[in-house]
């Protein structure tokens, strides 16, 4: 393992937890489009939307966290991806912002004829966007992005069967994993009245269609391969990529298995765990070669700037992985679900506020706004009249006191509860 | 350069500036408005008033729409590094992209912990939840320094060497973080932030005020946020100096671009309004040795003009120094609209009564959120023609894929239907009934 390679690692972690997590959200799009009519419809469409809304923001910064890893660890690379792909990235673009407009205003929704359009914008763009995505890394699989600004052919260098074929793989990826995801979720939240299963039938039924899809789609993946990028089928068919292809369609039928033995749980993991093994078994054909003609060390950043990056990186996970766990955990626990069961939160007992406090604040108050005014004299002094650098520090820090204790001072709760003559 | 391709340069920065422009005011709710939702929230824990609750709970559905839209423009955003600047990313990525890569973490904490805040309420015993959210105001700051750091390395780049167009012997962090540019530019966006919140926020129940609206509820919501914002916008006059003086040491060719300043002059005037032409500023009203005693502290300091640079690396004069008369235009009124208010607190110990003074104040919002773009106009404009200072050319930066005045337009769209989507949503929420007893 090179010090160069370390970044790229990461990248294809985050790549994998974007396409299980965000997938699932994107998948969850595409069943509202196919959610069918009537009081049935409505209920997947609204369980696809509540299981998403607390997680979708998290699971989308992935594709950000991608990306500026991308461009600080490997510059080069991702000018001549973002540039030779622009169009198909241009087509993401606009798919996310559909889809974040979409959710932001379905909160707002009031009938059900409105709610059903904006979730028309949201399913769409949940199907384009996969799709555009994966295009990009069928481009990138089959060399057709050459290093240089705009190097590559604008249209053919995704306009090709291997990235339509990865493409579609991604839409019914998505599609797949989002079943099982809200099957589970269905299961948890109780939503079926008891004695019936219908929302969570539904679903399995769902995800065994489209698990068994995704699954045709890969295996006639390899067949446009081998035509289209034979150097990746060979690649694929050989060494540690094999094995994980294998551990990846080993996955894939666990995960059949498991959702027809309505132990969703388990098959969030092994659906997760087949996606990510297509992505390992990509790497693994592809390395050493990042794009054509370009190696993974050819394309790194110089060496200081990947220290910083996997120094920042791990440091960042320190934090960022017990976040996302809680957030995860309260999700899985139904703490954060929309209506359902869940213990309502008891309201705060009022605090004492007695007759002395409110005295003992009056004259702070005073004080404070006197405090307030030699913080604003002294940054003005500090901050305006002096040049030393010690001096604006200071002044900035007074003028920041300034506003802290100014608003203390003003008490604009207080200011509010007076009553108007 | 031929005439096509300026025209192509051309379009690929009005794209560039019109996702900015629609990116930046879901910034200032980004840093100031949890803050504001938290103050709120916490007063309802510590005086059990069922009032305070209601108006945290009420913003947080503000709050929640916002985010989700800034998400989404943020990410054109960083589309955009790539789609419209390759070469810049594929050249400095390197140096600059650090920033980022940090920033992702802080945008993480702020969608991880903004899911479970917003869902939280009602389900997370009270003071927990009040916890839950603190994260989200932390990472306001810490995602607007990284971000800013970014652009203060464009302005004032180092922490690199430039060797047969490669950065070689890089330095991210002390590219990122050891510049003198980055903390005023930083305290100047971060109050920002606040005071276009704030007048925004206030503005809406000013004109709830005026309309007759004006229970303790709405005293309330009115008061929290326009305390804030008039407390920051004078501070954000000596802040905007300091700003400017670092300008005129860093990049005097900019700095004579605000001022219209075509020639070296020694004990330079400050002129303000007018037009720039033929190397003059036509119309202004001249006050003799300001610009001098502003920018170096001593009125007979020599200002740089813009003659010290050929024409062809001048930036558009009249639009960066329009911009910059806007931005000080408005702060300045902004301040005095706060002193207003602290003048009246101090000496009757309420709010003002004046229709005149919510008037005033409705009209801020809109009038802070201009000024916020115009200084971004005057930072970002005021730089060209450089995307890194001195290092590269913006026009050198863009990409080489054509058909750039193709997704120009169709952001534009997209963007016209999101605004239409806000403004629709915003009134919805603000006309959902109060749950006092909730």
């Amino acid at each position: 393992m090179h010090l160069y390679s370390v970044p790229l690692i990461f990248v294809l972690i985050g790549l994998a937890l974007y396409a299980v997590l965000a997938g699932a959200d994107f998948g969850a799009g595409f069943w509202q489009l196919l959610a069918g009519g009537g009081e049935r419809g409505e209920r997947l469409r609204d369980h696809a939307h509540n299981a998403m809304a607390p997680v979708w923001e998290a699971n989308h910064v992935w594709l950000i966290f991608v990306l500026t890893v991308t461009w600080t660890a490997y510059p080069a690379a991702f000018g001549a991806i973002a540039s030779t792909l622009c169009v198909p990235l241009f087509i993401a673009a606009l798919g996310i912002i559909m889809r974040g407009a979409a959710y932001a205003l379905r909160a707002g929704a009031e009938q059900a004829r409105e709610q059903r359009r904006i979730d028309l914008v949201f399913a769409g763009a949940s199907v384009l966007t996969p799709f555009a995505l994966g295009t990009v890394i069928g481009a990138i699989a089959s060399q057709r992005v050459p290093v240089g600004n705009a190097a590559g052919d604008l249209f053919s260098s995704w306009l090709n069967p291997t990235s339509l074929m990865i493409g579609v793989l991604a839409v019914a990826n998505s599609a797949y994993v989002a079943a099982v995801f809200l099957a589970a979720d269905a299961r948890r939240m109780g939503l079926d009245a008891p004695g019936e299963r219908e929302l969570e039938d539904s679903l399995r039924l769902r995800a065994l269609v489209t698990g068994l899809a995704a699954g045709a789609v890969a295996a006639a993946g390899l067949v446009v391969v081998h035509s289209d990028a034979h150097f990746l089928y060979e690649r694929l068919l050989e060494g540690a990529a094999l094995a994980a292809v294998i551990v990846s369609a080993l996955a894939g039928l666990a995960t059949l298995a498991l959702v027809f033995a309505r132990l969703y749980e388990i098959a969030r993991y092994s659906a997760a765990l087949a996606v990510a093994a297509v992505i390992a078994g990509w790497a693994l054909a592809q390395r050493p070669v990042l794009l054509k003609g370009l190696t993974v060390q050819q394309a790194a950043a110089p060496h200081d700037t990947l220290v910083v990056v996997i120094v920042a990186v791990l440091g960042g996970a320190l934090i960022l992985f017990p976040s996302l766990a809680l957030l995860f955990r309260l999700v899985l626990r139904g703490r954060l679900d929309h209506g359902g069961s869940g213990e309502p939160a008891p309201s705060v007992a009022a605090a004492d506020s007695t007759g002395l406090a409110r005295v003992l604040a009056a004259s702070a108050s005073g004080l404070l706004a006197r405090i307030a005014g030699a913080c604003l004299l002294t940054g003005f002094g500090l901050l305006t009249i002096a040049e030393a650098g010690w001096a604006h520090a200071i002044g900035l820090a007074a003028l920041l006191g300034f506003i802290c204790v100014g608003f203390v001072a003003i008490v604009p709760a207080q200011l509010a509860a007076e009553e108007p003559d | 350069m031929g005439a096509a391709h300026q025209a192509y340069l051309l379009e690929a920065r009005q794209m560039q500036a019109l996702s900015f422009a629609v990116h930046i005011p879901l910034v200032c709710f980004g840093i100031a408005f949890p803050a504001m939702v938290l103050f709120c929230e916490w007063l309802y824990l510590r005086s059990g008033d069922e009032l305070y609750r209601t108006l945290a709970r009420r913003w947080t559905r503000i709050m929640a729409a916002l985010f989700a839209v800034g998400v989404i423009t943020g990410t054109i955003l960083s589309f955009e590094m790539g789609l419209l600047w390759p070469n810049f990313t594929a050249t400095f990525g390197s140096v600059f992209g650090l920033g980022f890569a940090i920033e992702g973490f802080s945008f993480f904490l702020e969608a991880i912990f903004i899911g479970i805040y917003i869902y939280g309420w009602d389900r997370l015993s009270p003071r927990a939840h009040f916890w839950s959210g603190i994260p989200i105001a932390i990472a306001g700051v810490t995602g607007s320094l990284t971000v800013i750091s970014v652009n203060a390395w464009m302005n004032h780049p180092g922490g690199f060497r430039m060797v047969d167009g490669r950065a070689v012997d890089v330095h991210p962090l002390k590219a990122l973080f050891a510049n003198s540019f980055l903390w005023p530019e930083l305290t100047h966006m971060y109050i920002a932030g606040y005071i276009v919140t704030g007048f925004l926020v206030a503005g809406a129940y000013a004109i709830g005020k005026l309309r007759g609206k004006w229970g303790r509820y709405e005293r309330t919501a009115l008061a929290i946020p326009l305390t804030i914002a008039a407390l920051a916008a004078p501070v954000q006059v000596l802040v905007g100096d300091w700003a400017a003086r670092e300008v005129a040491v860093q990049q005097p060719v900019k700095l004579a671009a605000f001022e219209g300043l075509a020639h070296t002059t020694n004990g330079a005037s400050e002129h303000i309004l007018g037009w720039y032409e033929d190397e003059t500023v036509k119309y202004g009203i001249a006050i003799p040795k300001l610009l001098s005693l502003l920018a170096y502290h001593n009125p007979d300091a020599t200002v740089q003009g813009l003659d010290t640079v050929p024409k062809d690396r001048q930036p558009p004069i009249n639009i960066v120094r329009l911009a910059f008369q806007t931005m000080v235009g408005i702060g300045t009124l902004l301040a005095l609209l706060g002193a207003w208010l602290l003048g009246v607190r101090i000496r009757r110990g309420r709010l003002p009564e004046s229709p005149w003074f919510y008037r005033a104040v409705a009209l801020a919002g809109p009038a802070s959120l201009l000024a916020l773009i115009a200084g971004w106009v005057t930072t970002e404009v005021g730089r060209q023609p450089w995307v890194v200072y001195h290092v590269m050319l913006t026009s050198e930066a863009v990409t080489g894929a054509g058909g750039i005045i193709v997704g120009y337009t169709a952001l534009a769209l997209v963007y016209l239907g999101v605004a239409a989507g806000v403004v629709w949503i915003l009134r919805r929420l603000s006309r959902a009934p109060l749950e006092l007893s909730a």
